[in-house]
């Protein structure tokens, strides 16, 4: 295989097994939130704004991945 | 092939520097918000109109928000940190302008925001603690720690620069993707989530540089 096929097989690996974390992650940070909002319906509002912001950080690990990826294809060092 | 998202084309010249699409956007949007503050602000009363009403409740959720995550009065930094907010959600929202690309998308333009953020950092710490006190505070809790704070001072800028510009560029992937594949009405359920998620973005990176700042005047450990 080439340097470019190997670099392509690479960002996607890296997507996909850098997704299955964050994935676990935001359903276990989900669930426990609703289960919370059934508990206190009337502490809705905090929990939500505090759900949002933890999902976002946990995404930044995705996110993280997603950059990774992008660097293989687009800013290669053993590419010219 | 498409193009890289990673490379910025210059789109002219002023002098020797070439000047790219983020630049001239950044500078519509504080020409936008300089005027429009300018406009908002010129005839101040004490009996609020809409406009001012609607001024002062943005800045004075602003303050709040940033008093209680400081624990201390958010006078000193709201012109950084509110600028910062305000400045960040106008640049997410403006990939709904048709033709308009967020600078936020590009790594340069969050680069130069977490460097800000950087700086800020140490300027407050050592205004309020002093430059002994403040370099005494990465030997805390103890010396082990030292090369461990000193090495989170850089990632943590990092982190903060490639969370932003990773979330905005991801957006305009899938967005771009979609249109590609479907063009007509089905990308717009996607790009109200990209509008979303460019708000709590831009929350995100404020309250980090909040509690960045907080933890280098040291209001936050005293609580």
């Amino acid at each position: 295989m080439s340097i470019e096929q190997i670099s392509i097989l690479a960002a996607a690996l890296a997507v996909s097994f850098g997704a299955i974390g964050p994935a676990l992650a935001e359903g276990r940070a989900v669930a426990a939130c609703m289960e919370a909002i059934a508990r206190q319906p009337e502490s809705a509002g905090v929990l939500s704004r505090t759900l949002f912001v933890g999902l976002a950080m946990i995404e930044t690990m995705a996110i993280y991945c997603l950059v990774v990826a992008l660097l293989v294809l687009f800013a290669n060092p053993f590419v010219h | 092939m498409i193009d890289s998202p990673l490379a910025n084309a210059p789109l002219f010249q002023i002098g020797p520097v070439p000047i790219t699409r983020p630049v001239v956007t950044t500078w519509a949007i504080m020409a936008l918000m300089t005027l429009g503050s300018l406009a908002l602000t010129r005839r101040l009363r004490q009996q609020p109109g809409t406009w001012q009403a609607a001024l002062e409740l943005v800045v004075g959720t602003i303050e709040q928000q940033i008093g209680e995550t400081m624990h201390r009065s958010a006078r000193r930094f709201l012109p950084l940190l509110g600028t910062l907010f305000l400045y960040l959600v106008m640049a997410n929202f403006s990939s709904v302008v048709p033709g308009v690309q967020p600078p936020t998308a590009h790594i340069e333009t969050a680069g130069a925001l977490a460097a800000i953020v950087f700086f800020a950092v140490h300027y407050y710490g050592i205004q309020s603690r002093g430059l002994l006190g403040y370099l005494a505070s990465f030997a805390k809790p103890t010396v082990i720690m030292l090369p461990l704070n000193v090495i989170a001072e850089i990632t943590r800028t990092f982190s903060l620069m490639v969370r932003l510009f990773g979330n905005v560029l991801s957006g305009e992937f899938v967005v771009a993707t979609v249109v590609a594949l479907a063009g007509l009405l089905v990308p717009i359920p996607l790009m109200a989530l990209e509008v979303l998620i460019g708000l709590i973005q831009a929350y995100i990176f404020t309250v980090l540089a909040t509690v960045f700042i907080g933890a280098g005047i040291g209001s936050i450990e005293e609580g």
